[in-house]
């Protein structure tokens, strides 16, 4: 039998809701005891602040828990499991942190003269190195902020190409269960987008694709992995179907942790591929740090990839910022995310080749671990084994009036952040589970037994009620994102208007 | 009612007179789950058969609606700027999206009427 209990407080145990520091506002409360303000003449010429400024009174102690509250309200890597599929949420290695935190690297400044920066231009040297013998590829531009510009600096790269051949082209095509941001770069870019089909088992259907293929068509966005977290078996294929008429193909790397050390894409015939740092290379995400998304080119591409790019002089390290020819403008300010670089490096370095190797295979086989022990509940939406995800359709949940996000959300009672939900959309209810390879069997069984049970629950039949309501363990329950998305309030406004300032 | 023609894409279009009404089917609503947004082509647009005519936004996805028949868009339903429930409510009925002239009545040929639609759902499950 179960007690149930509303606070007093409102709280769930030792974490409770917060209001805004707005709403907590006491005028005149401060945590800082400034001097009055010298009794100057007014030199502002009748711009002096009318009004009030509306920043909220508070003590420091209700400053620093405001924080500490909110903060308590998140989920992090740092705290458990983040089977987050697509997102590739895993550990990120505190000696990648350690030394990025090293005053020579943490305190150096973008516009030091070069002579004293030459450690951290061989760092990026190196990681170019890196980056381009693990994908086999003739070059990379290691600016873009994240993936999504990134696929915008290597769909530009193949834009300038066709162009520079004099034949620009219209077309791009788009694997269906695309990331979203493929076909929106496309589009940027000037492209109609046209949506290629999936097979019965969840990869491009050839005869769809050719069908598609004609003069007019500029390249092929594909990811591989694909987001149904299959390989594409047929990709050389793909590849030289392309090429033969023209166009260039544009690899979505999100998912190359599933086979760095592996596969080398350049091998596949990829002639442009971003790869997110702060996936595949464990430099945080989410929060936690800025993306980064270097792309790489091959041979017929490399002419047209954006500067800047780190060149090797008589035992110098030098930056090339300028130089004539077909490049396609530069994507981001002075270096790129330079403490990501470092962050990523240090991976490199630390796994080793090898090391890097059984990442993938690790992620790979903790994903096929979690496919094995769900699947009896759980069926994959195409047959397995899967690469570094697993999706599954709510096929599973048929007839118990419990829903694909009502499940996600009684994860978060359970203590997990969900997995992610209705994506890739051409797979009814999905749930799209990447553990990585970060995790332990332990903690991939602590998640297993979780969703085992409350799947079982659900198609019991007696907690529907509850699965409606969840999560009802958290300080805030179940949010209304409909009525969120019809009537989203952007903007807090206080009830009375801002006191006037005092003459 | 009776001359309603579905898509494979799940649009109807009813035509009556000179002018078409396009909505989408009750099982796609069902499908989107709760809409939030609805992004109506203009008075006046031109659309074309099988392109994108309008874009429904719902708490899981985002997707686009296809023109059944080429023609010119006549009206829109302004109503669902404010209120885009509509479309869960009554998506055959109050929560039509727009208004055409057909360039070519033979567009609506190979359409599905109602009975052939409900078949294609059965299949579809």
């Amino acid at each position: 039998m179960s007690i149930e209990r509303e606070t007093i407080s409102g709280a769930r145990g030792l974490d409770r809701d917060e209001p805004l520091s707005f709403e907590q506002d006491a005028p005149g409360r401060t945590g800082v005891d400034l001097p009055p303000a010298p009794d100057a003449p007014d030199r502002l010429d009748g711009l002096r602040r009318q009004g009030g400024i509306g920043l909220p009174g508070l003590a420091e102690p209700q400053v620093v828990r405001h924080f500490v509250r909110l903060s308590r309200m998140n989920y992090a890597i740092d705290y458990g499991l983040y089977p987050l599929g697509s997102c590739t949420m895993k550990h990120n290695p505190r000696l990648n942190e350690r030394l990025a935190r090293l005053p020579g690297i943490g305190d150096v400044h973008p516009m030091q003269p070069q002579s004293t920066t030459q450690g951290v231009l061989r760092l990026m040297s190196e990681l170019a190195h890196w980056l381009t013998e693990l994908t086999g590829m003739a070059t990379v531009a290691m600016t873009p902020g994240a993936g999504a510009q990134g696929e915008m600096c290597g769909m530009m790269a193949i834009r300038a190409a066709h162009e520079a051949r004099g034949e620009p082209r219209k077309r791009v095509l788009v694997p269906e269960s695309a990331h979203g941001t493929n076909p929106a770069t496309a589009a940027i870019c000037g492209y109609a987008v046209d949506s290629i089909p999936a097979t019965a088992d969840g990869r491009v259907d050839m005869a769809a694709f050719e069908a598609k293929l004609g003069p007019d068509v500029a390249g092929l966005m594909l990811t591989n992995p694909n987001t149904c977290g299959l390989f594409e078996r047929d990709i050389i294929r793909i590849a030289e179907l392309i090429h033969g008429i023209g166009g260039y193909f544009y690899c979505d790397g999100a998912n190359f942790n599933a086979i760095v050390g592996k596969v080398r894409p350049g091998d596949l015939g990829i002639d442009a591929m971003h790869i997110n740092l702060h996936k595949t290379f464990s430099t945080p995400h989410g929060g936690g740090g800025p993306g980064s998304g270097p792309v790489v080119f091959s041979e017929a591409l490399a002419p047209y990839a954006p500067l800047p790019k780190v060149v090797q002089r008589d035992g110098r390290y030098e930056l090339i910022e300028q130089e004539d020819g077909p490049r396609v403008g530069r994507m981001k300010g002075f270096h790129g995310q330079f403490g990501m670089f470092v962050r990523a490096l240090a991976y490199m370095q630390s796994h080793g080749r090898d090391g890097l190797k059984q990442v993938a295979e690790d992620a790979v086989l903790n994903a096929n671990y979690v496919m094995e022990k769900l699947k009896d509940l759980l069926p994959p939406a195409y047959p397995g084994p899967c690469m570094h995800e697993v999706l599954v359709s709510d096929r599973g949940l048929d007839g118990t009036g419990v829903e694909t996000m009502d499940l996600a959300k009684a994860l978060i009672d359970e203590g997990y952040h969900p997995m992610t939900v209705y994506f890739p959309l051409i797979v009814h209810g999905a749930m799209l589970i990447e553990p990585t390879e970060t995790e332990t069997r332990e903690t991939l069984d602590g998640f297993i037994k979780v969703m085992r049970g409350l799947v079982g629950q659900a198609r019991a039949g007696q907690e529907t009620a509850y699965f409606k309501a969840a999560p009802v363990m958290t300080p805030r329950r179940r949010l209304d994102e409909t009525l969120a998305a019809r009537k989203p309030v952007l903007r807090w406004v206080p009830e009375a208007p801002v006191a006037e300032a005092a003459e | 009612m009776s001359d309603r023609k579905y898509t494979k894409d799940h649009e109807w279009i009813d035509v009556s007179g000179g002018e078409a009404t396009i909505g989408i089917s009750d099982y796609a609503q069902d499908q989107l789950g709760d809409v939030v947004y609805v992004d109506l082509p203009d008075v006046g647009q031109q659309v074309e058969k099988g392109a994108e005519a309008a874009v429904i936004e719902s708490v899981k996805a985002a997707s686009e609606v296809y023109a059944p028949a080429t023609g010119e868009v006549t009206a829109r339903n302004d109503a669902l700027d404010d209120n885009p429930a509509l479309v869960n409510e009554s998506a055959e009925g109050d929560g039509w999206f727009y208004r055409m002239k057909l360039s070519n009545m033979s567009d609506l040929d190979g359409l599905m009427d109602a009975e052939a639609y409900a078949a294609y759902l059965e299949a579809l499950d």
